[in-house]
């Protein structure tokens, strides 16, 4: 009954904030409620027993790409009324084809949910007393998915790289550092030894 | 109130039908669009984990993981890609981005 209530107030608030998001003036307020979706699916997520998901979903989505989304709706200074136009051109034609797809597909779910492979599959027992839902997913993913871990990792790596590379600008006003050129300097190059004659100093001037 | 499979499999599609619905309404916008697309990759995410646990296989939850992962990675290089080209033309329309003739 109460994982009832929990399931259909969570799953309302997302398809509603999902709505908003795409349908918001202000970009501003999109990336807002793309967070409230992001949080009430994560409840969705402990409502399955995937408490691990879940605060992967907060952590990542919430703490990560929302913020990135935000910084860069905030940092760049764009005309948002303009890019609305054509809105209302294209309403009917999406309106047809959400409602074509979301037909299909929640028709699509019955039959997989009562006769396909996951015919009559009942709702599991939450967490079980041996196993917790981290250990579970961590004896999977490092045994069995142990590459596709790794190659997860070099997946970021290669988008890090390619964020930095496409975002990094070389400004000449800027002094940069130059490790190589630091690191290469020798002591001929950098430290030069004069016979100071006492009394006369370097420039050799007569000193008074 | 018995919660069954079927209603996380309808959740998780109409999540996917409004991240569609975003990317058809809001041609000109690549912030919405690029929204969209995590919508859509959050609805994949919720028929992974809704299968995992109705089938009782943790499998589901390691792809909705690396689903997770490669959204992070689309949204780092999307905005970044966006940074760029805002620096080059001073607005985001993607209707303007036709240099390529695709």
């Amino acid at each position: 009954m109460l994982q009832g209530i929990a399931f259909y107030l969570m799953s309302a608030v997302a398809v509603l904030s999902g709505l908003l998001v795409v349908t918001a003036r202000n970009p501003v307020h999109s990336v807002l409620w793309l967070i409230l979706a992001f949080f009430s699916s994560a409840g969705l997520f402990v409502l399955l027993g995937a408490e691990f998901l879940a605060m992967l979903l907060v952590v990542v989505y919430v703490g990560a790409v929302a913020v990135l989304f935000l910084f860069v709706v905030m940092m760049l200074d764009v005309d948002f009324v303009r890019l609305r136009e054509g809105f209302a051109a294209y309403l009917p034609l999406a309106a047809i084809v959400a409602g074509v797809l979301l037909a299909e597909m929640v028709m699509i779910s019955i039959v997989v949910a009562q006769g396909g492979a996951a015919a009559d599959a009942v709702a599991p027992a939450l967490a079980t007393a041996d196993t917790t839902n981290v250990e579970a997913i961590g004896r999977v993913l490092y045994t069995d998915y142990v590459y596709v871990f790794q190659a997860a990792g070099i997946v970021l790596l290669i988008a890090m790289i390619g964020a930095i590379v496409l975002t990094l600008r070389r400004k000449e006003s800027v002094r940069r550092q130059d490790p190589g050129a630091q690191t290469n300097r020798d002591r001929r190059t950098s430290v030069e030894i004069k016979g100071v004659t006492t009394g006369v100093g370097v420039t050799g001037e007569e000193l008074r | 109130m018995e919660v069954g499979l079927q209603h996380y499999l309808a959740v998780a599609a109409m999540l996917f039908t409004i991240g569609v619905f975003g990317i058809f309404v809001n041609r000109k916008n690549v912030i919405i669009i690029l929204m969209s697309v995590e919508l859509i990759l959050l609805a994949v995410n919720i028929n992974f984990v809704a299968f995992s646990t109705y089938l009782n296989d943790v499998q589901g939850q390691i792809m909705a993981m690396f689903v997770l992962t490669v959204a992070a990675a689309e949204a780092a290089v999307g905005l970044a890609i966006l940074v760029t080209f805002f620096r080059n033309r001073g607005d985001i329309a993607v209707d303007d981005a036709s240099v390529m003739k695709g």
